[in-house]
């Protein structure tokens, strides 16, 4: 696999921000059942980077096809296309510092406009659409910037209290520069009551975080006539300076 | 007041859910035609340097019952200790080596198979030399935060025994926590998320 960076950018070689555990959720959230008998109890064990968290793996534009960002046609028979609210989601991956991190890839899933996943653990009653399989990616460019084309998911119930609805959502998996800024999120969209209900969600404590999840609708970046658009930024953990590094710990 | 910092906060993790594969590994639940392959599915060929292992990893809860819907990602050192990453400034890593491979548990037997090499050693912040190591990563329902850890190898007794890492373990008998078990060419590891075996995961 080539393993260009995406950036004429000179690497960062220094540690990240310690991981602001309080703003994300515990591992525990007993609202949230799966994660009773699946949270680790004892503390964490903590320490500086070393390089096997500060490296990480880097992927190329050349894996990426044509309609990886496409999740409207990337499943769907030739001239048909996924049923739904069609939408464009664009939006920057930055760091802690604000600076947007090229070269990263983001891959992103999703249920279909139905609320129905295409899994066979999946049994809830909307069908499937034979034309959305539910799976995209792309890779951030220069400034960060990345976009996907898909339809509006639905929401769906779930197994957990006995009348839970996720609320839309598009689930996101993003790497940085180093493999200790691996992260998977969820995106949500404004104004959906069921976010503020949902035991996943209220699993974070602080209400600016999330806020921090939820898509904002962009008129500015919709596509006349076809599409409506949302922005959803999303921040990485900030790198440290490596100004007064490369010295043995002492000197 | 005083002047803001004016940084941004990471966003939020929330679970992979159970639909991970959909995004991850789409072949591996019957989506394909999208993808070719299943990014991070194979990470040897037959060019690539060092010792062929394999890895046996399974994830346990805290009734013992091994995940069946989870994902594990690894990450490694090739053969000479290095990192195929932008980031590695000591020289040029294995171009036949990517380092990094994703794998789903077995939804029957929730065991992950990764095929591999062992790693060499990678220097601490110090210089000293850690153990050989692979960095695992674990998702799935129920998981709010991807899990951190490391899997470290029995038969390599004196370098885990120097390892600045496994020496920050205070309570000692999590030690081999972190250690998998080598049975011929595999390396067998159960992480525990809770319990008296509970595996030590990281804040890094
Ligand atoms: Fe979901």
């Amino acid at each position: 696999m080539p393993s260009e960076s995406g950036s004429n950018r000179k690497p960062e070689t220094g540690t990240f921000f310690q991981r602001e555990r309080t703003w994300h959720p515990p591992a525990l959230t007993p609202g949230y059942k799966s994660s009773v008998l699946r949270s680790p109890q004892k503390a964490l064990l903590s320490f500086d980077n070393t390089l096997s968290e500060i490296a990480g793996p880097a992927f190329g534009h050349a894996m990426l096809g044509e309609l990886d960002n496409d999740l409207i046609h990337n499943f769907a028979r030739p001239g048909e296309s996924a049923i739904g609210e069609r939408i464009i989601v664009h939006g920057r991956v930055l760091d802690e510092r604000g600076i947007g991190v090229p070269g990263v890839l983001i891959e992103f899933w999703q249920a279909n406009a139905g609320g129905r996943y295409r899994h066979k653990k999946d049994g809830y009653l909307a069908p499937l659409d034979p034309n959305f399989g539910g799976c995209g990616r792309t890779i951030t460019g220069e400034d960060g910037g990345y976009a996907f084309r898909t339809v509006k998911p639905g929401p769906y119930p779930w197994p957990n209290g006995p009348n839970d609805w996720r609320p839309a959502h598009i689930h996101f998996s993003v790497f940085g520069h180093g493999f200790a800024q691996r992260l998977i999120t969820q995106m949500y969209f404004q104004g959906d009551p069921l976010i503020w209900k949902c035991p996943i969600v209220r699993g974070i404590a602080d209400k600016a975080a999330i806020e921090a999840l939820t898509a904002i609708l962009d008129t500015q970046a919709t596509i006349p006539m076809d599409a409506l658009a949302y922005k959803f930024d999303i921040v990485l953990r900030g790198r440290r300076s490596s100004l007064f590094e490369n010295r043995p710990e002492g000197n | 007041m005083a002047q803001s910092l004016d940084r941004l906060r990471e966003s939020a993790s929330q679970t992979a859910g159970p639909y991970v594969h959909i995004g991850l590994t789409p072949n591996f639940c019957g989506i394909s035609g999208v993808y070719a392959t299943d990014l991070g599915s194979t990470m040897v060929s037959d060019k690539t340097k060092g010792e062929r292992i394999g890895l046996k990893i399974r994830v346990l809860d805290g009734t013992g019952t091994p995940l069946k819907d989870a994902l594990i990602e690894i990450w490694q050192a090739d053969a000479d200790g290095l990192y195929n990453s932008p980031t590695e400034m000591r020289g040029a890593a294995d171009p036949n080596f990517f380092g990094w491979g994703r794998c789903p548990t077995d939804m029957e037997t929730g065991v992950c198979a990764f095929e591999t090499i062992k790693p060499g050693r990678v220097p601490f912040r110090d210089g000293r030399l850690m153990a050989p190591h692979v960095t695992l990563w674990i998702v799935a329902r129920g998981i709010n935060v991807g899990l951190h850890t490391r899997l470290y190898f029995s038969d390599e007794q004196k370098a885990n025994g120097e390892d600045p890492i496994l020496a920050r373990i205070e309570h000692r008998v999590r030690v081999p926590t972190l250690i998998a078990e080598r049975q011929g060419d595999i390396y067998v590891f159960d992480v525990h998320l809770q319990g008296e075996k509970e595996t030590v995961f990281f804040d890094s």
